[in-house]
């Protein structure tokens, strides 16, 4: 009998210590991660598209974090850069016309009679919104699509076109005002200390 | 200083615990498919091998065995290899999220590898010190390392080369592994530990 309560005690006992250990290491050992990149990264439009030069929105949120511009995204346009500048304290820029210019947002789809299932617009798609396997048709999965562009230059057919979103009553919102915003606001300026 | 010399090229060599003892065969087989993730498996495998040696030893000299509980050793050898790992996963992320990158997705899965269970209960078998198990335990992640980096080197190069169909995939790596297998065997007659 006290051989099995021994041998329950002692292992209770280490799973007591190392439990002890591991709640303590989790507090001590806690990690904040980078808040300030989770916020830049939440402003970014998350088109994944690369044309800021960076991998992904992600990549580049980190960037901007260490001090790169913050007007080298095309897809997030004015709004991005007025959004971004107020949460750094950095001054408002003109979009950065050597990674492309603002356009609206448009979505990828496919003349599926001429696609020939190659998989190259699949392998492009940095968010996988395109169904298919080889030697089958492709298609876009609409409401994934983040209107990049990246899979029409891959396309050996020239068969994704690149449609425009017409506003709808969910859409449509009225044009916030961006850059005027400190003509009002002027004690953002001053926040800024610029 | 020749026993741990000795220790160490039984391990890595004459008794390899993949090709030899064929233990740790899931990692060996699961992330070999690239030389990077090989590579990053091996220095988190080090890593915890040789603390959760040094730890086991520990909780078994100074735990079981005065309180005559060496019935216990392999439960308590899980418990410590995951306590082992769930902490090295914690400071790692908080000192160097570098090395954080490289080692994080393998942390947890070493939890499961049977080659750490094995050195623990090993460490008892052939009755090791304290320095003696901790030797033992890098021994035995240094063969472990050098092994799956070779093994994952030769299967970049056979994705590329020209394999019958039939043996394409899964079945060249066994194939190959075996090879390897057999030409680590040629080692025991290096020496006998």
């Amino acid at each position: 009998m006290s051989m099995v309560l021994t041998a329950v005690l002692a292992l209770m006992g280490l799973a007591i210590v190392f439990g002890a250990i591991l709640g303590f290491a989790s507090e001590r050992f806690k990690v904040e991660g980078d808040p300030i990149v989770d916020q830049i990264d939440a402003l970014l439009p998350q088109t994944q598209c690369g044309q800021c030069g960076h991998p992904g929105c992600r990549p580049y949120a980190e960037a901007i974090a260490e001090g790169e511009p913050h007007n080298h995204c095309p897809p997030g346009g004015e709004a991005t850069i007025v959004a971004l500048s107020e949460l750094l304290g950095r001054e408002i820029l003109e979009l950065d016309e050597e990674h492309g210019e603002e356009k609206p947002r448009t979505v990828a789809v496919i003349r599926e009679a001429e696609c020939i299932g190659c998989t190259k617009c699949i392998q492009a798609c940095p968010v996988d919104a395109i169904l298919g396997a080889a030697k089958m048709m492709h298609t876009v999965i609409e409401s994934e699509c983040t209107g990049c562009d990246l899979c029409v230059e891959p396309c050996p057919v020239d068969c994704i076109d690149m449609v425009e979103i017409p506003p709808t009553t969910r859409s449509w919102h009225y044009d916030l005002p961006g850059r005027n915003r400190q003509l009002i606001a002027t004690d953002l300026r001053g926040s800024v200390g610029a | 200083m020749t026993e741990f010399a000795l220790i160490l090229v039984s391990t890595v060599l004459v008794n390899n615990f993949l090709l030899v003892q064929f233990l740790g065969l899931c990692p060996f087989m699961g992330v070999s498919n690239k030389l990077e993730t090989a590579f990053g498996m091996s220095l988190a495998t080090t890593f915890v091998l040789t603390l959760s040696s040094i730890c086991s030893y520990l909780t078994y000299r100074y735990l079981l065995l005065p309180l005559d509980l060496v019935y216990l050793r392999t439960i308590s050898f899980i418990l410590v290899i995951a306590v082992v790992v769930q902490f090295t996963e914690m400071v790692v992320r908080k000192t160097s999220p570098l090395l954080y990158r490289v080692l994080g997705i393998f942390l947890p899965l070493i939890t499961t590898n049977c080659a750490v269970l094995g050195v623990a209960l090993l460490n008892l078998q052939k009755e090791h010190g304290f320095l003696q198990s901790a030797v033992y335990g890098f021994g035995a992640a240094a063969g472990f390392s050098l092994v799956l980096i070779l093994f994952s080197a030769m299967r970049e190069r056979i994705a590329g080369a020209d394999v019958p169909e039939p043996f394409r995939g899964s079945a060249i790596a066994m194939i190959t592994a075996g090879l390897m297998s057999l030409a680590f065997m040629g080692f025991s007659g290096l020496i006998r530990f």
